[in-house]
């Protein structure tokens, strides 16, 4: 039986946060922008994960449980700025918001 | 040799996925791919023996999070992206060259040095490993979590209520909103 | 025959059997809530085919296969493809952690074997039944998404709100029970309730996870999402022949489970109290205990429907004022008095 070497975990962790960037930097769309920020979150997590069991201490593993409340936090509260922002302005597009007051 | 093809199936969903997110313009279809990277997310989890963060990612993301994504798009009935802005093309370009070069340096060090490395056998994941550090070195930290999620639960219920007031003529909120003033909440 | 063939070709059968039957559960089910209904409502529900109607779920799947599976123009048709599909897998994967029996010794082809009467005992059982179900709600959303119709839209919508506001309440009251048991593991629930069945140390934790599971399903008097006076059909507004069939299958399979849930949690699962003082032979003790198991979930299945025809439907806001106003606060005091009680008994 041949074990999963851990690079390959790194690797995957590296293409997903790069996915995660190029959708906040390319799409205008704030919802999906939002997703792509917790795409990223999780190629952190998963990198945690990895070292966690390489080195085999459980630090790792009790970091992704923080990110996940704060990603959990972070969305409660995003969302309800999207939500209020479409109430005023009827758009979720983020170049039609970009002014800082109005 | 299980683990190794068990990995590759559920590395190359969660790229497709992934990849699936940021390209789709439909914000539905978006979301529900996420879905699926999330899902094969856990699957990795528990290739790496995680099995209690791989359920809680389950319970969380795809269970909590997600379907909270979705009620919002579906609410607020997000338009499919058009492309108007000129400065989509280079935009574009540049994330994709920003995430290569990323991609490039993490994958360099991530080579470097876990080439012989591999996943390990271990009991770290279960339930009983997780509390045990939860509720003794790492209780401050625990509590402090819960007073982030209070403080989000708060600001999230004054952003909804505050605009509730602009809408509405200061009456009490119709049916429709109040159930989802109380999501937004969560 | 080597001890790991034989291990796989029993955990396969093991699977066969279970997944056959919930699938026979679920056609018994269809034609029981029919005849329910028809004698709560002093009427006689389906009597024409076979004897005494027996036959009717039959026909009725002859009729779902053989019907016409018109898709409308309208619908997005990927989404509308997968939904019953997203809707039926949880559904059926949550009823791979439930314990049915004790484990039981035997002698096969010179080998003992330990056999479980639970799919997988998983050592985060009650939280994969958690986030499992949690997922069921991804059919309910994508068909009400895919068909691109304003009253399934809305039952989608209803439904993730839904959702997500009774999956904590239900999640509270299960860690009240974990408290208890001091396990995440289904059996080791159920072996702690040997002496004292957690209803009667737990009645509030109880009535709340009762209350969520029928929320969680999608019944009556919470059925929101598919109300029918109101919304058509809601998420299933559009679907006709197998696909519809396929939510019905659905939605049965989630009543079994969590009849089955509420019956390992609350009601000692396969324990009969008092058996062991009869001093019976151990296969007629465990055959004995996995009947009372199933008769155990056949009272609760018969509850969802005693209720289903008893108590009207909620408003939308009486729903979420339940959820968030009665039910959050009632499953903490719940935990804190459940806390207590560890800490002094």
């Amino acid at each position: 039986m041949q074990a999963v070497p851990i690079n390959h975990f790194l690797i995957l962790a590296a293409i997903l946060f790069g996915l995660g960037v190029v959708g906040v930097v390319s799409r205008r769309n704030a919802i999906i922008i939002f997703m792509s920020i917790e795409l990223m979150l999780n190629a952190v997590n998963l990198t945690f994960i990895s070292f966690s069991n390489y080195l085999n201490d459980i630090e790792g593993q009790i970091f992704v449980f923080m990110v996940m409340v704060v990603a959990a936090a972070e969305v409660a509260v995003g969302l309800a700025i999207i939500v209020a922002i479409f109430r005023l302005r009827e758009t979720v597009h983020v170049d039609d918001i970009k002014l800082l007051k109005w | 040799m299980v683990e190794l093809i068990l990995f590759w199936v559920f590395a190359l969903l969660a790229v497709g996925g992934a990849f699936g997110v940021v390209v789709h313009p439909n914000p539905a279809k978006s979301a529900l791919l996420l879905v699926l990277t999330f899902f094969a997310l856990a699957g990795e989890y528990v290739l790496l023996m995680a099995h209690f963060i791989a359920i809680v990612h389950v319970a969380v993301y795809a269970g909590a999070i997600m379907v909270l994504f979705l009620f919002v798009i579906m609410l607020l009935n997000v338009p499919e992206e058009t492309r108007t802005s000129r400065l989509w093309g280079i935009m574009r370009y540049a994330g994709f060259s920003l995430a290569i070069i990323l991609f490039a340096e993490i994958g360099y060090f991530g080579f470097k040095g876990f080439q012989t490395a591999y996943v390990q056998e271990t009991d770290l994941g279960t339930v009983e490993r997780i509390g045990q550090a939860l509720f003794s070195k790492y209780v401050l930290p625990f509590e402090i979590a819960s007073i982030l999620l209070l403080v989000a639960m708060l600001g999230a219920l004054y952003l909804s209520k505050r605009k509730l007031e602009i809408v509405g003529d200061g009456k009490a909120a119709p049916a429709g909103k109040k159930a989802e003033e109380v999501l937004v909440e969560e | 025959m080597s001890l790991e063939l034989l291990t796989i070709l029993i955990n396969a059968l093991k699977v066969v059997v279970v997944i056959s039957l919930v699938l026979v559960t679920v056609m018994i089910l269809t034609l029981m809530e029919r005849k329910i209904s028809g004698w709560i409502q002093n009427r006689y529900g389906p009597n024409r085919v076979g004897w005494g109607g027996i036959l009717q779920p039959v026909a009725d799947g002859v009729k779902f296969f053989t019907k016409e599976d018109v898709i409308p123009g309208h619908v997005d048709r990927f989404l509308y493809f997968m939904a019953p599909a997203i809707a039926l897998v949880p559904a059926l994967m949550t009823f791979a952690i439930v314990p049915f029996g004790d484990q039981m010794n035997f002698f096969l082809f010179g080998h003992e074997i330990t056999l479980q009467f639970q799919l997988v005992d998983l050592n985060v059982g009650i939280l994969y039944f958690v986030s499992i179900a949690s997922l069921g709600v991804y059919g309910l959303i994508v068909g009400g998404f895919g068909s691109n119709n304003k009253y399934s839209m809305l039952g989608g919508l209803r439904s993730s709100a839904q959702m997500i506001s009774y999956e904590i309440p239900m999640g509270l009251a299960i860690i009240a029970v974990v408290m208890l048991s001091g396990s995440l593991r289904l059996n080791d629930v159920v072996m702690e309730q040997a002496g004292l069945w957690n209803v009667v140390r737990q009645p509030l934790g109880f009535i709340i996870f009762v209350v969520a599971a029928f929320a969680e399903t999608n019944r009556l008097p919470f059925d929101l999402p598919e109300a029918e006076q109101e919304l058509v059909g809601g998420y299933h507004t559009e679907y006709s022949s197998m696909k519809f069939s396929s939510f019905m299958i659905a939605e049965y399979s989630n009543l079994i489970t969590s009849s089955a849930l509420i019956t390992t949690l609350y009601f000692g699962g396969w324990q009969v109290p008092g058996l062991e003082l009869l001093s019976l032979p151990i296969w007629l003790e465990q055959v004995l205990q996995i009947l009372a198991f199933l008769v155990k979930t056949a009272f609760f299945i018969f509850l969802y429907m005693w209720v289903r025809w008893t108590f009207p439907r909620f408003r939308y806001d009486q729903l979420m004022n339940l959820g968030w106003k009665s039910m959050l606060p009632l499953a903490l005091l719940n935990i804190v008095l459940t806390g207590a009680w560890i800490a002094y008994f």
